[in-house]
């Protein structure tokens, strides 16, 4: 196949997505304008559009200094860092626990019950124990938000093996060590990555929450509550705008680094990746 | 008997298998089971589901253990054959690797049991060259035939030259027809293997076509109800299918089953 027919053929395959974004969009603009909304109810996509541009001319201007990006920026660090610490910290104590089996099956249910739980609600404790500026406080929630989905899975992952598989290994004289990396954690990368996704939208959620509670000035959810108060509802927009940006970048990021160490099972799910 | 039991390949000797013992839901999988195979042949085991078909085979393997009796695999026990890697395994499900190439699910035994890289490679191309996939070998498990996987895990049970090959319904989720091929496949690959083969089915004419001998089992208590020879010769093609002999033994073989059937229903 040309590249110009794959092109074609991938374009054909997006174009009714791309066509309810634009409808979305074009009535959006059209409600506000025919019903005469005020901006600060619901302002219209051309004057967010024209916001972020601005921004974009502010960032990229030498002399000036955007706060969107900076607050951009700031936020997305923390949520990445939480991410890698909370993840991390959940496929390593997932890798511990299941080499005991009494040890997983112990901690399980908890880690289960705590999944449950609204983390998100320790912000404020957290803002006291590392201070409300320090991104470590917002990095602590973040990391707690994703530890136990992403442990709960890798347990999963580690443990529900097809028994031929690991009679097979049994056979083979295979020890422990053997097993787990030649079977278990190969078995458990579909659990993982499953859990990376949902971790990746949860983490950025968790950061611009946690600074709902307070933070840096440069931070999106402070911009967004500061601009929001200022009834300047275009910013306010521009940075939920750009924190929706950050964050499917961040979920398409490890869905690419999925496909990259996984391409088996991308094409086991019958995935186009032509 | 310990003699003759070093002289073969399997040596069983009042074997009992009981799941549960002492409990409500206590089953006997196996009762007195004696079977003696010598090394080089080809063995079926036979009979409805829940005759311990499977369980016996199981218990060779060492995947399990019997509850009382003596089983030795060329003259040791299951067990120490099992770290020897004696056993070269074949299940329903192929159960390769999803995650390795044709090639790499063939070279995992040998990966474990330290063998080198270029080794390993060279002796999964040659098996997979006796199963006729060998344009196959940088191919994924998900792209193959179930047919044509089979013959993979085939390959990854032989790469290692293993005394015994364990093969448990390998062909059963398979169509007549690619069942068919691979049973003449299989007799290829044990003439010129010469490996001693346990092989579980439930299909009669399966069984006939393929071994040497047919042990038939019945259930509850699992036991063996007889063992037939099969004095049909070897090696034998599509035309052993035709041949008024090998018709006269499945007829035999099927009688034997139904009366184990009817002694079972009149029991329970």
């Amino acid at each position: 196949m040309t590249a110009a027919a794959s092109l074609r053929r991938r374009l054909r395959w997006y174009l009714p997505t791309i066509a309810v974004a634009i409808g979305v969009i074009l009535a959006w603009e059209f409600i506000v304008i025919s019903f005469d909304i005020q901006q600060f109810l619901l302002p219209k996509p051309s004057a967010i559009f024209a916001e972020f541009s601005q921004q974009i001319r502010l960032w990229l201007a030498p002399d000036e200094r955007s706060i969107l990006f900076e607050s951009s920026g700031a936020t997305f660090w923390e949520a990445f860092g939480g991410f890698i610490i909370g993840c991390g910290g959940g496929i390593l104590v997932a890798l511990i626990s299941s080499r005991w089996t009494i040890v997983s099956e112990a901690t399980m249910p908890f880690a289960i019950a705590a999944n449950s739980v609204p983390i998100i609600a320790f912000a404020p404790i957290m803002n006291n124990w590392f201070g409300i500026t320090n991104p470590a406080s917002k990095m602590a929630i973040v990391a707690i938000i994703v530890f136990f989905p992403t442990m709960i899975n890798t347990v999963r992952g580690l443990t529900l093996v097809d028994a031929r598989q690991l009679e097979l290994m049994r056979a083979y004289a295979a020890t422990p060590g053997e097993i787990l990396r030649k079977l278990r954690i190969p078995n458990a990368l579909p659990y993982i990555f499953s859990a990376l996704r949902v971790a990746s939208a949860l983490s950025l959620i968790g950061a611009v929450v946690a600074e709902f509670f307070g933070g840096p000035r440069a931070t999106l959810g402070v911009y967004i509550t500061q601009e929001a108060s200022a009834f300047d509802f275009a910013k306010a927009w521009t940075a939920i705008l750009m924190a929706s940006i950050i964050g499917i970048s961040f979920y398409l990021a490890v869905l690419l680094l999925e496909r990259r160490l996984m391409p088996w099972h991308a094409s086991l799910r019958g995935a186009d990746m032509a | 008997m310990q003699s003759a039991g070093r002289q073969s390949a399997i040596w069983a000797r009042d074997i009992n298998k009981i799941f549960n013992p002492g409990a409500e839901e206590e089953v006997i999988a196996l009762q007195g089971i004696n079977l003696t195979v010598a090394a080089g042949e080809f063995v079926s085991l036979i009979g409805p589901s829940g005759c311990g078909k499977s369980t016996l085979m199981r218990l060779i393997g060492d995947l399990t253990q019997p509850t009382s009796g003596e089983l030795l695999v060329n003259g040791k026990r299951p067990r120490q054959a099992r770290l020897d890697r004696d056993y070269g395994m074949v299940f329903q499900a192929a159960t390769l690797y999803d995650w390795r190439s044709v090639s790499k699910n063939v070279q995992l035994p040998l990966e474990i049991m330290g063998y080198a890289k270029a080794e390993r490679r060279q002796r999964a191309q040659a098996m997979l060259e006796m199963v006729e996939l060998g344009a196959f070998s940088e191919h994924y498990p998900w792209q193959l035939s179930g047919g044509m996987q089979q013959r993979v895990s085939i390959a990854r049970a032989l790469v290692f030259e293993p005394a015994v090959l364990l093969m448990d319904e390998p062909f059963g989720a398979l169509d007549e027809f690619t069942r068919e091929r691979m049973n003449l496949e299989l007799l290829r690959i044990w003439q010129r293997t010469g490996k001693t083969i346990v092989f579980v089915t439930h299909s009669i004419s399966e069984a006939v076509f393929l071994s040497k001998r047919i042990v038939v089992m019945s259930p509850r208590p699992g036991r063996i109800t007889e063992i037939v020879e099969n004095p049909l010769p070897y090696p034998r093609d599509f035309t052993t299918r035709n041949a008024p002999a090998y018709h006269a033994l499945v007829a035999k073989v099927r009688e034997l089953l139904r009366d184990a059937h009817d002694s079972d229903e009149a029991a329970g």
